[in-house]
C-alpha cells in the first residue's frame, strides 16, 4: 500500500511550524498507523530528510504516550482506540492523511507532533492521591467496596492520560482528566478525609495552567480512547460544588 | 567454593526471622540527618516509582529520572493480568510459605531461597498498601476483594483490576510519588536519559543523563543511585516490551563493575498475538489470565490444519474429538495453567512438528467457547472485556466467534545486575530493583509475580536497606558534581554520541537493530544448542562492526531526537546479547526458561544439572576486547526440597 502523509513539522518550540507531504511506500496490509510512520521515517532517514518526531511507547493502548491528530480527530477515524491500535486497514490506499501534534496551549509543541504534557502530572501533583504513607495501611478487607462501585471508580481510572479530551475539545479544557482521577477515587471510601482539598486544589491548578472551562459539548467524552464518560465530570462538578460549601 | 566478590549476606537463621533479622541490624538514620541525604532512582516503573515515594516519605532528597514524558508511562503500566499475594483471602491454604515454594519450584530452582521467602512474606502488605491507596481492585458482591488463578500455581492468590491491573497499581504507585513531588522531597526529571554512572573512591556517587528535549548532557550527584531500569527483552528487537524499554543503564552499571546475573534467563510468554510480518516492531501480550478460562488446542488432523491455513474451514467447525487440547493431555495436573515456559515450548513442540494454525505456521488457539457457555457473555466481558476488545482492534477477528490465535514471545527477563539481600550491587552504593536485578525468580518467573517484586522492592524492602549504607554517608559533604571523575564520565559520554553521528552511514538503526532481533531468535531463542550459541555470539559480533561502519543517525545532539536515543540503546544491546549468549553457552543444562537441546529428557523436557549448575552466574566485565569473567554464588536450599518439576500429576 501506499499513502501521502501531510505532517506537522516543527523543529522545536521556538519555531514556526509548517505542513509537509511525504510519499510512504510499501506499507504491509495488516499494518498499524504508527508501523506506517516507522516505514515512512526508515524512507525519509534514507533520502536524507529529518525523521519525524513522534511520541509512542507501549503500543499496546495503555500507556498514554502516542498522541497524534489525523484527519481532524485526535487518534484518527476509529473509535476507542489510542493512535497505536489504528490500523491501516482504516484508510484507503493512496489516500492523503493529515496528521498533527495535539492543538493546546497547555501543551506546546517540542518537536513535530511530540507536545509537552507536563501539565497533567501538575494537575495530579496538586491533589490526586489519598495520602497513605508506605506501611500506614490496614488489612484490605477491612475497607469493603461494593462491586458496582469499584467497576464504576475502574471505569474513570481507565484513563491513560493522553490528552485527547484536551486536543479534542473547542475550550481546550482538561475537565475530563481532572473528573477520572477526582471521580475515582469519589466513588472509593479511601481519601474521604481530603476529597474536599482534592478538587478544590485539581481544579484551581487546572485553572492556573491555562486549560479552558467546560460547556458540555461531550467532545471528550466522543474521543476518549478508553470511553471515560462525562458523567464522571457531573461528579467532580459534585465534588467541587460540596468542597465549596464545606469551606 | 564461595567466590569473595560475591557476598550475598543473607542474614543467618531460620528462614522465617531471616527478614525480620536483618530489620532489626539495619542502623537507622535519624530525621534530621536524611534531611542531608541525597538519593538518585532512576526509572520510574512500580519499582522506581514506590521507591521513590517511600523513600521521599521518609525524609531523603530524592531525584526520580525517566526516559517518558510523565512518570506514569513506565512499562509496568501494560501489565494486564494481576499480582500475586499470600492473602488466603479464598481460604485454599495459600500460606507465605505456599507463596515461597511455588516461586520457587516456578523458577525452576535457581532463585535464592531467603530473598524469595522474604517476598512472600511482604506481598500481603502489598495488596493493603495498593487499596488504601485507592486502586480499584476486582470486588465481590459483599464488597471483599476478587482473585483468580495464574499459571504454575493451583491456589487463587492473584487480585486484579480488570486487565490492567499494572496500570492501576503504577497510577497508585505515581499518584504516591506525586504526593511526595509536591511535598519537595522528590524532584523529577521526565525525558531524562541515564547515560553513565559515576563512581567515586569506588562507590556510585552520581549520574550522567541526556535531557532527551534539549539534548544538554546534565550530571547528578547523590550519596547513594538506584537502578529500577527494568529488564532487556528489546534485545530480540520484537518483544512484549514498550519501544523505548531498555538495557542501557545496566550496561553502564555493568561496564563500571556492577556483575550481571544469570543474563541467559529470559521468559518467553506463551499468550502473544502472532507475527504479522516484518515490518512489524512490537508483539502484543494476551494476559495469561485468559488461560484461566481459555483453552489451547491445535487440530489433530493435519488435513485440518491445511484447510485452515487455506481458510476453507473456521477453527469452530472443528468437531471436539478432532481438536488436540496439548496441555491438558500432557500436563493434567495443570492442564492449561501450566508455567510460562512449559506453554511455550509445548506451542513450539505443535508448530514445529506442523501443526501450527496460521499461515506462517506459528500460532496454536486459546479458545473461549467453553467459557462463554459456562459463564455467560456478561461474566466473560468483565474478565477479558478489554482484552477481547484489544484482540480484535489488532487482528479484526473477534474472539467472542472465533478463538484467538497466539503464539510464545520475548516478555520478561529473570536476569539482571546482581544483588546481595540488601539489594545492593557488587559497586558500593548502586542498588537495583524490580526486573533490572536477578534476584528472585530464577529461570522462570510466575505469572503476576513482577509486580509483587517491583513493589515488594520499592516499597518494604529498599527504603529500609539502603539505610544501612546511607547511615555511614550523612556525615560526608554533597557530592561535587564538578569532581574529576564527572568530567571523565562526561567526556566519555560525549564521545560515545560523537563517535555514533561520525558513521554517516546507510543503514537506519531500526534496521540494524531488527537484524540482532532475528540473530537472538534464531540462537538465543526458545531452544538452543551449542553450535548456534557459539554462532550466535559470531553473527553478534559482525553486527556489532556493520553498526559501526554503517549506521546512520540523522539531526544532532543538541535537539529532541528519537534515531540518537535508539542508536544508544542497540550500542549496549550488542553487549546484551552477546552476554547472554555466553552465559546460555556455559550454562550445560536445560532449566526454566533456558532450554539446552542437548539437555533434555525423553519427553522433551527441561533436564537440571544441579550437581554442576546450581549457582548464580554473575558475569564481571573486564574490559572492551577482554571476555567477561564468571563468578559463581551457590544456591542453598534448605527449606525446599528440590524435586524435578512436574506439572503432570
Amino acid at each position: 500500500m501506499e499513502y501521502n502523509i501531510k505532517v506537522w513539522r516543527q523543529p522545536n518550540a521556538k519555531t514556526k511550524g509548517h505542513f509537509e507531504t511525504y510519499h510512504v511506500t510499501d506499507v504491509e496490509e495488516d499494518a498499524s498507523f504508527l508501523e506506517m510512520l516507522d516505514i515512512l521515517n526508515d524512507q525519509l532517514i534514507r533520502k536524507g530528510v529529518d525523521p519525524i518526531a513522534f511520541d509512542h511507547d507501549c503500543r499496546e493502548g495503555i500507556c498514554g504516550a502516542c498522541s497524534l491528530y489525523i484527519d481532524g480527530r485526535a487518534h484518527g477515524p476509529d473509535d476507542q482506540v489510542t493512535t497505536c491500535q489504528l490500523f491501516m486497514r482504516h484508510f484507503k490506499p493512496g489516500a492523503t492523511i493529515t496528521v498533527e501534534p495535539w492543538r493546546s496551549a497547555a501543551f506546546p509543541v517540542i518537536k513535530d507532533l511530540v507536545v509537552d504534557r507536563q501539565a497533567f502530572d501538575k494537575i495530579l501533583q496538586a491533589g490526586g492521591f489519598v495520602s497513605v504513607r508506605t506501611g500506614a495501611a490496614q488489612d484490605a478487607n477491612t475497607i469493603l467496596i461494593p462491586h458496582d462501585d469499584a467497576e464504576l471508580s475502574m471505569d474513570a481510572a481507565a484513563c491513560v492520560g493522553c490528552g485527547a479530551c484536551v486536543a479534542t475539545c473547542k475550550n481546550g479544557s482538561a475537565m475530563l482528566f481532572v473528573a477520572a482521577r477526582v471521580s475515582s477515587l469519589a466513588l472509593l471510601p479511601q481519601g474521604k478525609p481530603e476529597a474536599a482539598r482534592r478538587a478544590r486544589a485539581m481544579v484551581a491548578k487546572m485553572d492556573e495552567l491555562g486549560f479552558g472551562n467546560c460547556t458540555n459539548t461531550r467532545a471528550c467524552e466522543m474521543e476518549c480512547p478508553k470511553h471515560v464518560t462525562i458523567d464522571h465530570i457531573a461528579r467532580l462538578n459534585r465534588e467541587y460544588l460540596k468542597a465549596r460549601f464545606s469551606e | 567454593m564461595a567466590d569473595s566478590k560475591l557476598v550475598s549476606k543473607i542474614p543467618e537463621g531460620p528462614l522465617a526471622e531471616k527478614w525480620s533479622k536483618r530489620k532489626s541490624e539495619i542502623r537507622i538514620v535519624s530525621p534530621n540527618n536524611k534531611r542531608k541525604l541525597e538519593v538518585i532512582v532512576v526509572g520510574t516503573g512500580l519499582g522506581g516509582a514506590s521507591a521513590a515515594a517511600s523513600l521521599g516519605e521518609l525524609g531523603y532528597n530524592v531525584k526520580i529520572f525517566c526516559i517518558s514524558d510523565s512518570p506514569r508511562r513506565a512499562h509496568s503500566i501494560a501489565a494486564q493480568g494481576g499480582i500475586n499475594a499470600a492473602k488466603n483471602y479464598q481460604n485454599d491454604n495459600d500460606s507465605v510459605y505456599r507463596l515461597f515454594y511455588d516461586t520457587i519450584k516456578g523458577g525452576d530452582y535457581r532463585s535464592r531461597e531467603a530473598n524469595v521467602y522474604r517476598l512472600a512474606e511482604v506481598s500481603a502488605a502489598i495488596i493493603d498498601q495498593c487499596v488504601a491507596q485507592g486502586v480499584p481492585f476486582a470486588r465481590e458482591y459483599g464488597g471483599y476483594l476478587a482473585n483468580r488463578s495464574f499459571g504454575g500455581v493451583q491456589v487463587s492468590r492473584t487480585f486484579y483490576a480488570r486487565g490492567q491491573t499494572g496500570q492501576q497499581l503504577l497510577l497508585g504507585a505515581y499518584a504516591a510519588l506525586n504526593k511526595e513531588i509536591a511535598a519537595g522531597t522528590v524532584k523529577s526529571y521526565p525525558r531524562h536519559e541515564m547515560l553513565d554512572l559515576v563512581i567515586i573512591n569506588g562507590q556510585a556517587k552520581g549520574i550522567i543523563a541526556r535531557n532527551l528535549v534539549t539534548g544538554e548532557i546534565e550530571r547528578f550527584g547523590a550519596h547513594a543511585v538506584v537502578l529500577a531500569t527494568g529488564g532487556y527483552g528489546n534485545t530480540y528487537f520484537l518483544s512484549t516490551n514498550a519501544m523505548n524499554s531498555n538495557g542501557s543503564a545496566a550496561m553502564q552499571a555493568w561496564r563500571k563493575g556492577a556483575f550481571f546475573a544469570n543474563p541467559c534467563f529470559a521468559q518467553i510468554h506463551p499468550t502473544c498475538i502472532p507475527v504479522h510480518g516484518e515490518q512489524q516492531c512490537k508483539l502484543t501480550l494476551m494476559s495469561e489470565s485468559l488461560r484461566n478460562d481459555g483453552r489451547i488446542w491445535v487440530p489433530k488432523k493435519m488435513e485440518d490444519v491445511l484447510k485452515l491455513r487455506k481458510k476453507e474451514i473456521k477453527p469452530s467447525q472443528i468437531p471436539e474429538e478432532d481438536r488436540d487440547y496439548y496441555l491438558e493431555r500432557r500436563y493434567p495436573a495443570f492442564g492449561n495453567l501450566v508455567p510460562r515456559d512449559v506453554a511455550s515450548r509445548a506451542a513450539k513442540e505443535r508448530c514445529d512438528a506442523g501443526y501450527g494454525v496460521n499461515e506462517t505456521g506459528l500460532a496454536v488457539f486459546l479458545d473461549f467457547a467453553d467459557a462463554i457457555k459456562r459463564l455467560g457473555h456478561q461474566k466473560v466481558e468483565e474478565r477479558y472485556g478489554n482484552l477481547f476488545q484489544m484482540y480484535e482492534k489488532i487482528t479484526s477477528s473477534s474472539p467472542w466467534e472465533e478463538p484467538m490465535m497466539i503464539y510464545p514471545a520475548i516478555h520478561y527477563t529473570m536476569g539482571g545486575l546482581w544483588v546481595d539481600y540488601d539489594l545492593q550491587t557488587t559497586i558500593p552504593g548502586l542498588y537495583a530493583i524490580g526486573e533490572a536485578n536477578f534476584s528472585d525468580h530464577g529461570g522462570n518467573r510466575l505469572g503476576a509475580s513482577a509486580l509483587m517484586q517491583g513493589l515488594a522492592d520499592g516499597y518494604f524492602i529498599l527504603p529500609y536497606t539502603i539505610g544501612d549504607y546511607l547511615s555511614h554517608k550523612f556525615a560526608e559533604p554533597k557530592t561535587d558534581i564538578n569532581a574529576p571523575e564527572f568530567d571523565e564520565a562526561e567526556k566519555a559520554v560525549k564521545e560515545r554520541i560523537a563517535k555514533i553521528f561520525a558513521v554517516k552511514g546507510t543503514e537506519t538503526v531500526d534496521s540494524i537493530h531488527k537484524k540482532l532481533g532475528h540473530i537472538m531468535w534464531e540462537y538465543v531463542g526458545m531452544a538452543r544448542n551449542e553450535e548456534g550459541l557459539k554462532k550466535g555470539i559470531e553473527e553478534i559480533g559482525k553486527l556489532r562492526e556493520e553498526f559501526w561502519k554503517n549506521v546512520r543517525v540523522p539531526g544532532s545532539n543538541d535537539e529532541f531526537n528519537q534515531e540518537l536515543e535508539k542508536a544508544l540503546r542497540l550500542v549496549d544491546f550488542f553487549d546484551i546479547g552477546e552476554l547472554m549468549a555466553r552465559d546460555a553457552l556455559h550454562r550445560r543444562e536445560s532449566c526454566g526458561g533456558h532450554f539446552r537441546e542437548e539437555m533434555q529428557t525423553e519427553e522433551g523436557e527441561t533436564k537440571r544439572d544441579d550437581e554442576n549448575f546450581m549457582y548464580v552466574g554473575a558475569w564481571e566485565y573486564k574490559g572492551e576486547a577482554t571476555e567477561p569473567e564468571l563468578h559463581k554464588e551457590p544456591l542453598k536450599y534448605e527449606n525446599i526440597k528440590i524435586a524435578t518439576r512436574n506439572y503432570k500429576d
